[in-house]
C-alpha cells in the first residue's frame, strides 16, 4: 500500500458513450484516481481490470453498443473505501446465477469470467436492477496499510 | 499500441510472439485471426510467446481458450511460453494454468512438441 495517510475526497462522474473507447477511458480515470488515493501497483492492476470488466459488461452486454444508450460511471474515495459504480441502460441479467467458471465443465468456455474476476479482485461487488431499465454494479476496494 | 503478432518457424513449431494488449476488440480478434490462419495452413504445433503481453482481460483469456480448443480439435497442440506475473496470476485464478502446457524456455518448449 502506498501513502494512505492523505485524506482525499476526489471523485469523478461521467456519462459515457457505449463504445470500447469508453471502457479504456473509465479504466484510466479509475486507476488515476486510485493511484492518487495511495493504492499500490498490485491493487491498481486489480482495480483497473475490475473496472474494465464492468465497463465491458455495460457497453457490450448491457447497452449492446447502442449509440442512444449511455453508461454512467463514477469513482471516488471515501474514508478507506474506493468505490466505483457503473450503470447501463440495458435489459439486465441475473448476476447471482452465472455459471461457475472454475467448474471442470466450464473451464474451456470462451466467456463468462468477467464477473468472477471482478469478485476476485475487489472487496465487495453488488449489482442491482434499475427502473425502468438497466443494471448498476458497485465495486469497492478497501485501502489497507501493507 | 494494441497488439503486435509476429510469426516465425522453429523446426516443426510455429512460434507466435505476442506483444501488447490482448483485450476485447482489436487485440483479441488479431490473435484469433492469426491462430486461424496458422491452423488453416495445416500447422499443428503452435507456441504462443506471451512474454511481451502487457495486459490481458477476460476476453483475452477467452481467446487463449478458444485458440487452444481450435488447435486441439484440428489435431494439433497449442502451448504457452514466457508468462509474466500478470498473465500467470490470471491463469492461476481462473484454473487455466493446469489446462495449458506452460514453458519458460523456448528451446525446451520447442523440443516438448516432438
Amino acid at each position: 500500500m502506498g501513502d494512505l495517510s492523505r485524506p482525499t475526497t476526489e471523485s469523478v462522474e461521467r456519462s459515457l458513450d457505449s463504445t470500447l473507447d469508453s471502457v479504456d477511458h473509465a479504466e484510466d480515470l479509475a486507476v488515476g484516481l486510485a493511484r492518487r488515493a495511495g493504492f499500490d501497483e498490485e491493487d491498481l492492476i486489480k482495480i483497473g481490470l475490475a473496472v474494465r470488466e464492468s465497463m465491458v459488461n455495460a457497453v457490450v452486454h448491457g447497452n449492446r453498443y447502442n449509440t442512444n444508450k449511455k453508461v454512467r460511471f463514477s469513482a471516488g474515495m471515501s474514508g478507506n473505501r474506493f468505490t466505483v459504480r457503473v450503470a447501463d441502460e440495458g435489459e439486465g441479467f441475473d448476476h447471482a446465477n452465472l455459471p461457475d467458471p472454475l467448474k471442470a465443465e466450464n473451464l474451456l468456455r470462451t466467456s463468462g469470467r468477467g464477473i468472477f474476476l471482478i469478485r476476485s479482485f475487489m472487496d465487495d461487488f453488488q449489482a442491482r436492477h434499475l427502473e425502468p431499465a438497466g443494471t448498476e454494479v458497485t465495486l469497492v476496494k478497501i485501502a489497507v496499510s501493507k | 499500441m494494441s497488439v503486435n503478432l509476429n510469426t516465425r518457424q522453429v523446426g516443426d513449431v510455429t512460434v507466435v510472439d505476442v506483444a501488447g494488449r490482448i483485450t476485447l476488440g482489436e487485440g483479441s480478434s488479431a490473435l484469433r485471426e492469426t491462430l486461424k490462419e496458422i491452423v488453416g495452413k495445416g500447422q499443428k504445433n503452435i507456441l504462443l510467446n506471451l512474454g511481451e503481453v502487457s495486459y490481458i482481460d477476460s476476453s483475452g483469456i477467452g481467446e487463449l481458450v478458444s485458440g487452444f480448443t481450435t488447435v486441439t480439435n484440428a489435431g494439433g497442440k497449442l502451448k504457452l511460453l514466457n508468462l509474466n506475473k500478470r498473465v500467470k496470476d490470471l491463469l492461476q485464478i481462473t484454473k487455466l494454468y493446469t489446462v495449458f502446457d506452460v514453458h519458460e524456455d523456448e528451446a525446451h518448449a520447442v523440443r516438448s512438441f516432438a
